[in-house]
């Protein structure tokens, strides 16, 4: 770790000017950003601890909606949504370990974008809102590749609004070694449709799965998508998956989805 | 009836108290007044030229004390290997230098080149940054064979090759075993690779050095397993420091597993550098590092023929194996293929004709050595693969086919034909209670269960043999190891009764403080409680050789016995002059001294309290004190045995392999704690685990280490292990130590490796796969499937 200042921001406000001076990182539940520091991958000179700003941790619903404060935990998420919005707690509960859960955020996770990170398929698949501290945000615009999204520097993810789905169900195939996604796969069925977002797969990150999405909108069942295949082109290759591993558990994952919730 | 002190009592581990509550002391716990803190260089390249390292800038940093090279160590030793393998010619091996910091070269990814010293650590590493090291990139050699070729790039530039030793055991037998191979019924070839695993102790290694200029004394705290061992060769060959002045300390140490046997050059450096710089000196080792320097494990290629007659039984076995070194000989390195693994070919059974070859090399990776197991996982594994795979082809049932050829219980001491000669066993009886404990009888409607959740379950078994309890001197001396391998320990009674055991030994994790204690409560009738069992430091114990091959209490235990034996010769002495009585009359249990015939009698506590106020004392006979030391050599290996088996769930559409039944039918000889006993194979079976589904070590085409954090490095988590149901009721005690003990530390990690991969082809049998080689990954295991369908 390269030394560093630290400063605790009471608001966004504050965080938001904290960063807008020089050269200054926000810090979230530093489940992500710590390991960076500490293999000394990063030397950020200012970390903003976004920690202690209490109205970044809420979990509301009404409307159809579950709204979530970017500084809300991993952990909170899964006991606060598990009524609300149950596939999202289940997925929120199978982040990481304890540990990270109730260290991590939901807005670390969405800003960083890990391309086999869980949250992002969930605020894809559901056509999320991500709220900042100057805008709001489609899911569909906002993951723009591999750790990249669309929030300018010093930009605060401050909440997400999901809307909630009739059913919705996260299958996960870990990574033996990191048990981040090797592929995971969220399904998400609305009254107008169904989302189908993937993570963990694609040199790209996360994405929709267009056939599949249109293949269940049709006809929301298990042989819907038995025999649809996804391309292996651009798919993540490395020790633990070919390209056509992650393009056959694409399928799979899809599959037993739609069988949790048929 | 279970007892509840003494030998066979599972007494609780008296060290988890301060292990669980975070009261350990460790060496990173070692913090000396004025003390440095050392940051390595390692070289990120796998082969390369150091053209120039300028050191100037990192020099001036803040805090810099000084900034080491190569330079710094001209005219001090190399980091030596322990053991000498001759090989097929009867040539000595090829043994490179092996310099405490990089010299001319750079040799893996991790290789350290330079070391800055500072006041803080923080200002050693951001020191370390400015370090400008021109270091000309060489292509790098990883595999094996490649590294064999004619023209391959040198490793070593003044060897000859890459080879480090091709040896042939036994090379007589070769001749005959080809002949064999050649004429009969039926061969069965495998071809395997056992592969390359990372210890991953729970703490990494540290290094303290200390010197007092006025004592010209030098103290090293390290996370040893055997710190005896470092002194010596550290002191003899590295640094030419005697024994006298140089205390070697290992404190609490949280797991070895093989990877703290070994003499590390920080350790030397810390030494060296306590001295260079007139102040302590630390070092602790980051993860990150640990998996560039710690010595890996396993990492074999071999090919395995199997010969049979027409009823299955073996008539011949030869073996073929490509064994690593890595970059550098590690300390017990040339050992582990040859000694440790060739030995044990004949596993349980009779096989008349016996031939291992094995090439070691020399590559661009981490020097690789001694894994929980060492040499004994990389032979059983072959072994009890080739076998199922012949029970296949043969159509015989895998263990009818083991039953034919089991060494039989009246066949004990058995000669087999590599070179050992088992003390006792019975087979039979282990593989008959594997198959009651792990309900072999129910497996098929197991199987049916799982098929209708839609999962393959497979059920696999494996028999094992070990030699452990290493070893006689004298044999282990013609075999090429440059040390000893007894054992000490000194009984120190104290004038109140109470007991220090000073033993040779070394605890990191097996709860020696415990079953040690046990042992000499149960010989002197007195409370474990009044038994401390020191460890750990060279200034406080006799020279011992440590723990590893799971000999501490068949080697250690038995050194304590002895010195236990001659404390009560001692004390009933004085308490025959005490009750005025016959030595010969005197009687002793449970802690009391009695003339026989008589009521007369006197305590324990009376004897230990005369024996330092001696009063009433036979002075002309006897020195007063009581306090006795033994060393222990043994007669011979020990060798634990035992039937494992392992159920599986595989999941069709992932390839994802499910351990979900482990079953482990040890016979260990006698146990002196069952509890600890079934703890040691419950982590041996976890590490197995981890070695058959998870665990693998990768190094790209360049020699870059692709599995150099947790995040690509697969351990085993809590869930990816079953409940183990392990028994040791079969017991053919060793007949040769005291305790008739034959160790168990390893086994777990020797037996399991092939009942999991066996349990998984058994799972895909329709599929008519041979072998997948380990880890058993999901993407592995997915891919053997689909070939197997599309026919390649
Ligand atoms: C052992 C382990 C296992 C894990 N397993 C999983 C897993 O299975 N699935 C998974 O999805 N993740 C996993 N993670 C990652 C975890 O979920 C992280 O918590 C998360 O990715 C980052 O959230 P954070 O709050 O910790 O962010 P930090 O680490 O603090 O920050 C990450 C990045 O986001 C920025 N940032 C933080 N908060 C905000 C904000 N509100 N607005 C804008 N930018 C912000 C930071 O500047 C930084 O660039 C794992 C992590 C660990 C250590």
């Amino acid at each position: 770790m390269y030394a560093f200042d630290f400063v605790k921001a009471a608001s966004v406000e504050e965080a938001v000017s904290a960063l807008a001076s020089g050269e200054a990182q926000a810090l979230g539940g530093g489940q992500t950003l710590i390991p960076t520091l500490k293999a000394r991958l990063a030397d950020p000179g200012t970390l903003i601890s976004l920690a202690h700003i209490d109205s970044l941790k809420f979990v509301r619903a009404g409307d159809g909606m579950v709204e979530i404060g970017g500084g809300t935990t991993h952990a909170t998420v899964a006991a606060e949504t598990a009524q609300t919005y149950p596939g999202l707690a289940d997925l929120a509960g199978r982040i990481g370990d304890p540990s990270v859960r109730n260290r991590g955020t939901i807005g670390g996770s969405l800003a960083n974008n890990d391309p086999s990170a869980c949250y992002p398929a969930a605020a894809l698949g559901s056509g999320a809102t991500i709220v900042t501290n100057s805008r709001e945000i489609a899911a569909d615009d906002f993951f723009e590749g591999m750790f990249a999204t669309s929030l300018e520097e010093g930009e605060i993810v401050t909440a997400v609004k999901f809307p909630i789905p009739e059913k919705s169900h996260y299958e996960k195939m870990a990574q033996p070694a990191s048990r981040f996604p090797l592929v995971a796969v969220f399904v998400a069925k609305f009254a107008d449709g169904v989302r189908v977002a993937v993570t963990g797969a694609s040199n790209d990150g996360v994405f929709r799965w267009a056939e599949a999405e249109k293949a269940l909108s049709a006809d929301f069942s298990v042989a819907a998508v038995q025999e649809l295949k996804h391309s292996d082109d651009d798919m993540i290759a490395d020790l633990h998956g070919t390209a056509a591993y992650r393009a056959h558990l694409i399928g799979v994952m899809t599959r037993r989805a739609v069988a949790q919730m048929v | 009836m279970p007892k509840d002190s003494g030998i066979g009592a599972s007494s609780k581990r008296r060290e988890d108290l301060r292990f669980l509550t975070g009261n350990g002391k460790y060496t990173d716990d070692v913090n000396v007044a004025g003390q440095s803190h050392a940051v390595f260089v390692r070289s990120d390249l796998a082969h390369g030229r150091i053209e120039s390292i300028d050191v100037t800038e990192a020099e001036a940093a803040p805090g810099v004390l000084k900034v080491f090279t190569a330079k710094d160590f001209e005219g001090v030793g190399g980091v030596p290997c322990g053991w000498c393998v001759t090989d097929k010619h009867g040539e000595p091996m090829q043994e490179p230098k092996h310099p405490v910091l990089a010299e001319g070269k750079v040799r893996h990814v991790g290789d350290p080149y330079a070391v800055v010293v500072a006041e803080t650590l923080d200002q050693a590493r951001n020191a370390a940054e400015l370090i400008d090291a021109d270091i000309t990139e060489l292509p790098a050699v990883v595999n094996m064979k490649d590294a064999l070729k004619d023209g391959a790039t040198k490793v070593h530039d003044d060897l000859t090759s890459n080879l480090c030793y091709d040896w042939g055991f036994v090379e007589e037998n070769k001749g005959a075993v080809d002949e064999a191979i050649r004429n009969a019924h039926h061969v069965t070839t495998l071809e395997l690779v056992n592969n390359r695993l990372i210890a991953n102790p729970m703490e990494p290694r540290v290094a303290v050095g200390e010197y007092d200029p006025w004592k010209d004394e030098h103290t090293l705290w390290t996370t040893s397993q055997n710190p005896h061992v470092i002194r010596l060769l550290m002191g003899a060959f590295v640094l030419g420091i005697p024994e006298h002045k140089l205390r070697v300390i290992a404190p609490d140490v949280g797991g070895g597993f093989g990877t703290k046997i070994f003499h590390y050059a920080e350790e030397a450096f810390c030494t060296f550098a306590a001295k260079a710089l007139k102040r302590p000196v630390k070092w602790t080792c980051t993860r990150s590092e640990a998996f560039m320097s710690d010595a890996h494990g396993r990492d074999h290629v071999s090919k395995i023929e199997l010969a049979m007659d027409e009823s299955g039984k073996f008539l011949a076995l030869r073996t073929d194996t490509y064994a690593n070194m890595g970059a550098y000989l590690s300390t017990f390195a040339p050992s582990v293929p040859t000694w440790l693994h060739g030995t044990l070919m004949a596993g349980n059974y009779i096989t008349p004709l016996i031939y291992v070859n094995v090439k070691a090399v020399f590559t661009n990776t981490v020097p690789v050595d001694a894994y929980r197991g060492a040499g004994r996982p990389e032979a059983t594994y072959q072994l009890e693969r080739v076998v199922d795979k012949a029970a296949r082809e043969m159509g015989i049932d895998p263990v009818e086919l083991r039953r034919r050829n089991f060494i039989n219980k009246d066949q004990f001491p058995y000669d087999t034909p590599v070179a050992v000669t088992y003390d006792t066993g019975d087979y039979h009886a282990t593989m008959d209670k594997l198959l009651e404990i792990s309900d072999r009888d129910g497996f098929a409607a197991r199987k049916a269960e799982s098929a209708a959740r839609g999962k393959l379950r497979g059920y696999g078994v494996a028999h094992y043999i070990e030699a452990c309890g290493i070893a006689p001197s004298n044999l282990v001396g013609q075999l090429g190891a440059r040390a000893g391998l007894y054992e000490s320990a000194t009984v120190r009674v104290n004038a109140t009764g109470s007991i220090s055991v000073m033993t040779g030994s070394h605890s990191h994790g097996q709860g020696h403080e415990t079953s040690f204690a046990q042992v000499v409560a149960d010989m002197l009738g007195i409370p474990e409680e009044q038994i401390d069992i020191i460890h750990g430091d060279t200034a406080r114990t006799p020279m011992g050789m440590g723990t590893y091959g799971s000999r501490s209490i068949a080697v250690g235990g038995s050194a304590m016995v002895r010195a236990t034996e001659k404390i009560i010769a001692k004390a009933k002495k004085i308490a025959s002059h005490l009750m005025e009585a016959s030595e010969s009359d005197v009687e002793f249990a449970n802690g009391q001294f009695t003339v026989a015939g008589t009521d007369k009698s006197v305590a324990w506590g009376d004897v230990c309290l005369a024996a330092y106020v001696p009063h009433n004392y036979p002075l002309e006979d006897i020195e007063p004190g009581l306090e006795e030391t033994s060393f222990y050599d043994p007669a011979n290996f020990t060798y634990p045995s035992g039937g494992y088996c392992c159920e599986v769930e595989v999941d069709p559409d992932t390839g994802k392999v499910d351990v979900v039944a482990f079953s482990a039918a040890d016979d260990f000889g006698n146990v002196i704690n069952p509890m600890i006993v079934e703890g040691q194979v419950h982590g041996g079976v976890a590490q197995g685990i981890g070695q058959a589904v998870l665990e693998n070590c990768v190094y790209d085409e360049n020699g870059q280490l692709l599995t150099g954090s947790y995040m690509d490095y697969a351990m085993p988590r809590a869930y990816d292990v079953p409940m183990f149901t392990v028994d040791h009721s079969c017991q053919t005690p060793c007949t040769h130590n005291p305790l008739g003990v034959k160790g168990c530390g390893e086994a777990g990690a020797i037996g399991s490796p092939p009942a999991i991969v066996n349990a998984v082809l058994d799972a895909l049998n329709d599929f008519g796969i041979d072998h997948i080689d380990m880890p058993l990954s999901p993407q592995r295991v997915w891919a053997a499937m689909q070939d197997a369908k599309s026919g390649a």
